[in-house]
């Protein structure tokens, strides 16, 4: 009985080795020295990405791309997982962005010229019916029209997800709007509702950013707040109303930056080399974006395109 | 007359200290009605009575920091056992989409897939299964806009190493737990935490302590999977008939013998459905994964939707399905194949399919060299209909945008914003008298404790008003899909080619990315409510029809007999016989059916919820990992009360019945 057990036993490791060889003799090289760059959801980030990491592989690196959540992504850099992060937008990640440099690990590299803005957004057609439009008071005298069966006579605004941290609740009561924030758990699910209202034409006023696809699709514009002013977010006296902070627009010229690890330079200098030399202006965000979205390119035949219309700007980024 | 009355009111004693609890409501301390707030571990810090928060993160970073030996901390531990995944995950993927990097060899080319695939299906079953098979991997090659075939791959090459993986742990544990009693009273409170954990609860603790990629993905998938093949293993042996070991036994089978070559062979049909769960469970998992970094179709279809492409994202979703259902026939019919006699004669007589396996791969080797389109079909010869299904999603939603409108302004003033103000009004003490009660009639003192404890915790952890938000949404659609999916049942279960149809629409809708139909809900309800319990309703309408039609069908067929001849109407019979009979079944079908509630009133955060589900989002993009796994542990708490009072209830059934002694 021991006997049938030991060959038993023999028989697994023998296959154990087998299946060890196998893979040993056909796996790819270990993956330490590849550079990681993540990809998300959004067609300008992913085009991006893969320009970068083609300019990356003009010097001799490898790359790896990670489809990662655009949130946890911080971490993951912090922790060494991810080496570089080129779209960091401030209105959306810049929380997260920040906490991640706050523990070490991650370098604040530098700012694009590319400004993002982000804030209360509207169709077009809605001026029609809403005169003085882009103003927010008369916004606020037709909040009337945005109401719901379910929001107590209020306006509703279609706000983004909590985690992306406006401050739009807070702002609708500084400036003493009838209006109700209600979070969208996706940017899905804010495009979903401007979708079908913009179908039956029916009022609606939502979250908003861009360069997006949005600028493309559906005609609309900004709400025009007070002006934004470092001030507004610090000192209550400021703005319309004296007693509150947040009595303005979001910052019309946000942020877009780079982060890398802080292993990065040390790791493979050269492609910290290039990374500490680029640069994307607006155009150049608002046609990644475009290529896929309008166009209908695949992402790799978009980041060909945009490295072929582009090589005097991006040759000097590789010198 | 009276003495009825009577009867039904002492029946129902235990809802009265609960409902006197509520009426009294103006009276209670304040303490009593929203849980209180403690200055453990530092006055105004913490939301609740105990910092469970700062407990796990204390743990979190004393694992992350700390040496254990000295030598390495338990985080270096945990990743560079996670990077053993990569062995294998390095030959899957570079097998089906990278090509070898140390020989010169591309990825499989898709005509040898497709050749493959129908003589695998040939040998294990026959043409049907072929046929299956065939489309499956015509459909992945020919709609390959932006390329489905390399994103399947991707998919596939995570799936090849995630179903394997899980299936080894889980029967692994599963004779742990059916061998040793103590081994089972750990596995199971471990296994019920471990189903109803939200996923994003873990997602956090996966990437600090396996990094991310597609390694982490398969990490996060197999503890997903794992628990359903666990769970029919210990089923499959303890039910394992005497008669068959006592064979084993007298043909004097050692305790490997007897395991290997007489109990698990014997426990085939259970092992069978876990095999089927495993790999449901690992492509529902296909989405989720791609938050902490597996590539292939779940991350291409959050892109996709998060522009609105939804005839896009459906066509992936499809994809999902056909995978999917593809894998569980296939895997089905290998567990069912008999062995056949040997035939004698020359290899290709022995072995007809293998011989054919290696023609098809010498072919299709020569083709790829001669055409690329043997590799991967070019853009010019493949097809997309998402056009299409934008146009007809479109036309839907506008067309009954305001009919629906009026519905679902209805329904929220009338029945969904009372029902919230009501789950909102109970004071938390009488939630958990409630439950304590019912414990108490049901499982006597220790269940009552059990389940009070369990209550107990999601109030002391201080997001008792988000819990009770949740449960009011799964509560209500629980009753809404119960009022849909047994009616349905009933009809279904009547007729075999009935039965096989809702089942198989079943199979395709658990399996069908949830996510897709977010989005066309909120086209329809709006962010509202509505929107959400409609998309929790379509996926837990699932396991209740599948349950009630598996108890209508197994009511054995004497009473059945029986009751015919005494003279019983169809109605009587249904009514009088077989929902009786079936009634533990379904009330088994009710405790999945609030475990697909509790996992889709997460995804359905993606809508815009107020309930726990947003807070999760929010640990997820701070990196509060301790935050996400205390959130995702009063979800389960949730699941893990109604459990606990659910299968009692239904033992307590079988008995009457005199199904179970």
């Amino acid at each position: 009985m021991k006997h049938s057990f030991l060959v038993l036993r023999a028989k697994f490791i023998a296959l154990c080795f087998f299946i060890t060889a196998l893979f040993s003799a056909s796996a790819n090289a270990d993956s330490s020295g590849v550079i990681k760059i993540p990809t998300h959801n959004w067609s300008s980030q992913l085009v991006g990405a893969e320009v970068v990491g083609e300019l990356f592989k003009m010097v001799g690196e490898k790359i790896e791309y990670v489809s990662m959540d655009s949130q946890t992504v911080y971490q993951a850099m912090a922790d060494g997982d991810i080496d570089i992060v080129h779209e960091v937008w401030e209105g959306a990640f810049g929380a997260s962005f920040d906490k991640a440099v706050a523990t070490g690990g991650v370098i604040d590299l530098l700012t694009h010229d590319a400004v993002t803005r982000e804030d209360w957004w509207y169709p077009v057609y809605i001026e029609e019916v809403c005169p003085g439009l882009p103003d927010w008071e008369a916004l606020a005298k037709c909040s009337d029209m945005f109401a719901r069966a379910d929001s107590g006579g209020k306006g509703v605004f279609i706000g983004g997800p909590v985690d992306w941290l406006k401050h739009d609740a807070e702002k609708v009561e500084a400036l003493g709007m009838n209006f109700v924030v209600r979070n969208a758990g996706s940017a899905g699910a804010i495009w979903a509702e401007l979708d079908a209202a913009v179908a039956q034409k029916k009022p609606v006023v939502i979250f908003n950013w861009s360069p997006n696809f949005i600028g493309a699709k559906y005609e609309g514009k900004f709400v025009e707040f007070p002006k934004h002013d470092p001030k507004c977010t610090s000192d209550a006296s400021w703005g319309v109303n004296p007693n509150a902070l947040y009595d303005c627009g979001n910052p019309a010229n946000g942020y877009l930056k780079i982060g890398v690890n802080k292993d990065f330079e040390k790791n493979h200098p050269k492609a910290f080399n290039i990374a500490k030399q680029m640069n994307f202006s607006g155009p150049d965000i608002d046609k990644m974006a475009n290529y896929v979205d309008t166009d209908g390119m695949e992402i790799s035949e978009a980041a060909q395109q945009w490295l072929k219309d582009h090589k005097s700007k991006w040759e000097k980024w590789i010198k | 007359m009276n003495n009825i009355i009577f009867e039904r009111f002492k029946n129902y004693w235990f809802i009265y200290p609960f409902i006197l609890l509520w009426i009294i409501k103006p009276f209670l301390p304040e303490w009593g009605v929203v849980p209180p707030k403690s200055c453990l571990g530092g006055c105004g810090t913490i939301e609740g009575m105990i910092p469970f928060v700062q407990w796990v993160n204390n743990l979190i970073d004393i694992l992350r920091n700390y040496e254990i030996f000295g030598f390495f901390t338990f985080r270096e531990f945990t990743r560079s056992i996670a990077n053993l995944i990569d062995i294998p995950l390095d030959f899957t993927e570079a097998l089906l989409y990278k090509g070898f990097n140390t020989i010169p060899l591309g990825p499989m080319p898709w005509v040898m897939i497709l050749g493959l695939v129908i003589i695998l299906g040939l040998y294990l079953r026959g043409v049907n299964l072929a046929i299956l098979g065939g489309a499956c991997v015509l459909y992945l090659a020919i709609f390959s806009l932006r390329g489905i075939w390399t994103l399947s791959m991707k998919t596939l090459a995570a799936i090849a190493v995630s179903v394997p993986l899980a299936v080894i742990i889980g029967i692994l544990l599963g004779i742990l737990g059916a061998k040793f009693k103590i081994a089972e009273r750990l596995l199971n409170p471990l296994l019920n935490i471990l189903q109803s954990l939200p996923h994003f609860s873990y997602l956090i603790l996966v990437a600090i302590f396996c990094g991310v990629g597609a390694k982490a993905g398969v990490i996060a998938t197999v503890i997903f999977a794992f628990p359903p093949m666990t769970r029919l293993t210990i089923l499959g042996l303890k039910e394992l008939s005497s008669e068959i070991i006592e064979a084993g036994r007298m043909n004097g089978c050692n305790k490997w013998q007897m395991l290997f070559k007489v109990e698990l062979p014997g426990a085939r049909s259970s092992l069978m459905l876990g095999i089927n769960q495993v790999i449901m469970q690992c492509l529902a998992m296909v989405v989720i994964a791609s938050f902490i970094g597996q590539p292939g179709l779940g991350h291409d279809l959050l892109a996709r939707l998060q522009n609105l492409r939804l005839g896009q994202a459906f066509e992936i979703g499809v994809a999902v399905v056909f995978i999917a259902i593809t894998l569980d026939r296939y895997s089905q019919a290998l567990v069912l194949k008999e062995p056949k006699r040997k035939i004698e004669g020359v290899f290709w007589k022995r072995n007809p399919y293998l011989f054919g396996a290696l023609i098809i791969v010498v072919f299709s080797f020569i083709l790829s060299l001669l055409t690329a389109a043997a590799i991967q079909l070019p853009k010019e010869y493949t097809i997309s209909i998402s056009g299409y299904l934008d146009w007809g999603i479109k036309f839907i939603t506008t067309s009954l945008f305001v009919p629906l409108g009026i519905f679902r302004d209805f329904l929220l003033v009338y029945f969904f914003m009372p029902t919230k103000a009501m789950f909102q009004s109970m004071p938390w003490v009488a939630v958990i008298v409630l439950v304590g009660c019912a414990g108490w009639k049901l499982g006597k003192f220790k269940l009552a404790m059990t389940v009070m404890f369990f209550i107990f915790l999601i109030a002391a952890s201080g997001y008792w008003v988000r819990a009770m938000i949740t449960l009011y949404m799964v509560s209500v659609a629980m009753i809404i899909s119960v009022g849909f999916g047994v009616p349905v049942a009933i009809w279904a279960s009547r007729k075999k080619s009935t039965t096989k149809l809702i089942l198989n629409i079943c199979d395709t809708f658990q399996t069908f990315p949830s996510f897709i139909y977010l989005l066309p809900a909120v086209m329809l309800f709006q962010i509202s409510d509505v929107s959400a319990i409609f998309a929790i309703v379509v996926y837990a309408s699932i396991p209740i029809t599948r349950y009630t039609i598996f108890g209508l069908r197994n009511v054995p067929s004497q009473i059945i007999e029986a009751a015919k001849m005494s003279g019983c109407s169809e109605s009587q019979i249904l009514w009088k016989v077989r929902m009786p009979l079936a009634f533990p079944e379904i009330l088994l079908g009710i405790n999945q059916t609030l475990m697909f509630a509790l996992f889709m009133v997460m995804i359905a955060g993606f809508i815009g919820t107020v309930d726990l589900s947003q807070e999760i989002f929010r640990a997820l993009s701070f990196n509060d990992g301790g935050k996400g796994l205390v959130i995702g542990l009063c979800v389960s708490l949730i699941g893990l009360t109604a459990d606990r009072l659910l299968v009692e209830w239904s033992n307590i059934k079988k008995k009457e019945f005199g199904l179970i002694k």
